[in-house]
């Protein structure tokens, strides 16, 4: 029997694989993300049982969304009910393992929900079907009947994670761009989403152009460009509150292109004197900044390494974008692109071995990955123009913008695997670009 | 049996509601003027028509308010040059008036860098006007990258007129 990659699981829980994933031993219940699966893993779930009259619907939508979770990462396959040939009627219900063999299901995820008043409570297992053995243990997640979609994340984040022993990501935001009107007269606004493009809320008005988000590393604020002073100045707004204030930069014409540092109390940009753009550093505590790059080029879209000791950035000092690496303090930087085209928008990925960038080649744009010392360059999409990737918090996804150009085309966003596979449009409710990817949520 | 983690995620309930107010702001987010700051027209202030060669109007319809520039270049041409020959002239005579230099970029181009390149663009015009005669003082310079074509179908033709700087003429406070 045909087992694909995988079969009796291990005790295989979240977070102890190595960084460089792992190689799934025969028979287990396992999905090696580095090969990703020719065929996705089939898993029975059956609708989670309502532990109370009111808890139904809701029992659906976080069944729904936990399937949609595990299948929309190109991994997961979800068996159809209608195949099912015993239903678990209670949680506790001891699983009659051969109806689910006799399927071919892998994986069965079983859960339950109650709801009492404003709080609702979910139960989930997880069964390597073919052993017979329980993945891990059960879960149980407790919170308000208005945070269902959130658990519902967390239970597909502790599915994803016992299987494929990554870390999970599910349970993420990204803040956006959100973009209205014709393009000679483009409205744009921050929004902040779900990683699937569910709870769009919006963080400004459209009185001025906005650019270019950015989450601070534990999601709390985002830096962004802004034209409210009539130029370009960075910005930075709490998220909870949308309280915003422009933050003080060293003196030149424009300010833009603002990252945080990894402790998020610093803020890495781009800043335009005279003409010419070099990278700079200001404290967010004492407004003192400090000059990165000293070249009559263009230096801009700086990342951090996970570590914050380097920061890589675009440069077109050779006469074209290239990618470089230099230390986060500067100094001379190394250039690590080298293939034909221009390079830019370089964004470290957070396991640290990684640089995703985007690449123009006669007339096209594509979203890449690169070695941090510039090998094993790989591209993982091709449009008229697909720009500004970002990197999932576990570092297997990367979302982007794609604009299919012309009067009437429209960007939006995508997201696909670091191993090229898995491509698809996130659905937002209108036009979108700039996204920035925040981390796993608490 | 089933292991109840409930402490782990009684953090998490807190944080765990969500916004029921998706958009504080109103239909679609109409804050206030969505072009404030954005000159391609010229705010009008006192006499003259086109016709008058003390107007702004005349300044952007004869003597011309824009340059444009080869791919990924900010190189002034003899086309260019001879524009702002014209402009330093106008500005010189007209005294009142101050300018913004707004450096645009085509789409063909990852939105950052476009707006590095757009402040060289603008620039470039600036020292140039400055080489002319114009005091720098009256020169302020932005950049708006990719984000405010004047074409917008994805050929040349239409980069092309996209690639820019516009001189956008303006009252002194004094004036």
């Amino acid at each position: 029997m045909v087992r694909y990659l995988l079969v009796l699981l291990f005790m295989a829980l979240a977070g102890t694989a190595s960084a460089q994933g792992r190689t799934c031993p025969e028979n287990t219940l396992c999905i090696d993300v580095n090969i990703g699966t020719i065929e996705p893993l089939p898993f029975a779930l059956p609708t989670f049982q309502a532990e109370t009259p009111d808890a139904q619907q809701v029992a659906a939508d976080i069944s729904r969304v936990i399937s949609e979770d595990l299948t929309g990462t190109g991994l997961f396959r979800q068996i159809q009910q209608e195949a099912f040939i015993s239903q678990v009627a209670a949680f506790s219900d001891p699983i009659r393992f051969p109806d689910w063999r006799a399927i071919n299901a892998q994986a069965l995820i079983t859960g339950s929900v109650a709801v009492n008043g404003t709080q609702l409570v979910v139960k989930f297992r997880l069964y390597d079907v073919f052993t017979g053995e329980q993945l891990g243990e059960g879960q149980q997640l407790a919170g308000t009947t208005d945070g269902w979609r959130r658990m519902a994340h967390k239970v597909a984040d502790q599915v994803y994670a016992r299987v494929t022993g990554e870390q999970p990501y599910f349970d993420s935001r990204v803040v956006f761009v959100a973009e209205t009107g014709p393009k000679d007269n483009r409205l744009k606004r921050l929004a902040i989403m779900d990683f699937d493009g569910a709870n769009v809320q919006y963080l400004t008005d459209s009185s001025s152009i906005v650019l270019a988000p950015r989450f601070s590393p534990n999601g709390d604020r985002v830096l962004y460009t802004s034209y409210e002073s009539g130029f370009p100045r960075i910005n930075m707004i709490d998220v909870a509150s949308v309280g915003r204030r422009e933050i003080q930069t060293a003196p030149g014409e424009m300010a833009f292109s603002p990252r945080f540092s990894r402790d998020g109390q610093e803020v890495i940009y781009s800043l335009a004197n005279g003409g010419n753009t070099d990278i700079y550093k200001t404290s967010l505590a004492t407004g003192q900044s400090i000059r990165l790059t000293q070249a009559p080029s263009i230096e801009t879209a700086p990342s951090l390494s996970p570590d914050g000791s380097q920061i890589v950035f675009e440069s077109d000092r050779s006469g074209n974008q290239q990618i470089y690496i230099m230390s986060a303090g500067g100094g001379e930087p190394r250039r690590i692109s080298s293939g034909s085209g221009r390079y830019g928008t370089p964004v470290w990925s957070p396991r640290g071995d990684l640089v995703a960038f985007t690449k123009q080649d006669q007339g096209r744009f594509f979203i890449g990955v690169m070695r941090t010392d510039g090998s094993e360059e790989r591209l993982l999409t091709a449009s008229p123009l697909d720009e500004g990737p970002t990197w999932s918090p576990n570092g297997r996804v990367i979302m982007f913008m794609r604009d299919p150009l012309g009067a009437t085309g429209e960007p939006s966003l995508y997201s696909v695997d670091i191993t090229g596979r898995n491509l698809k449009r996130i659905p937002t409710p209108g036009p979108a670009s700039d996204p920035s990817w925040g981390p796993l949520q608490p | 049996m089933f292991s109840y983690r409930t402490a782990l995620f009684l953090v998490a309930g807190l944080a765990l509601s969500a916004c029921t107010d998706p958009d504080r702001f109103g239909e679609n987010g109409a804050g206030g003027d969505p072009n404030g700051g954005f000159g391609e027209g010229v705010p009008l202030g006192g006499p003259g028509g086109a016709n008058d060669p003390t107007s702004p109007a005349f300044f952007n319809q004869t003597v011309g308010d824009r340059v444009l520039f080869a791919v990924d270049q900010s190189t002034l041409t003899p086309a260019a040059q001879q524009t702002l020959n014209g402009q330093a002239q106008w500005l010189l005579q007209n005294s009142d008036y101050l300018a913004v230099i707004e450096g645009h970029a085509d789409e063909q181009g990852t939105r950052e860098y476009n707006l590095a390149l757009g402040a060289r663009r603008a620039n470039a015009v600036r020292e140039y006007l400055v080489s002319q005669g114009v005091p720098g003082s009256r020169l302020q310079t932005v950049s708006y990258g990719k984000e405010r074509p004047i074409e917008i179908c994805s050929t040349e033709e239409c980069y092309r007129q996209n690639r820019r700087a516009v001189t956008v003429i303006s009252i002194t406070a004094t004036s």
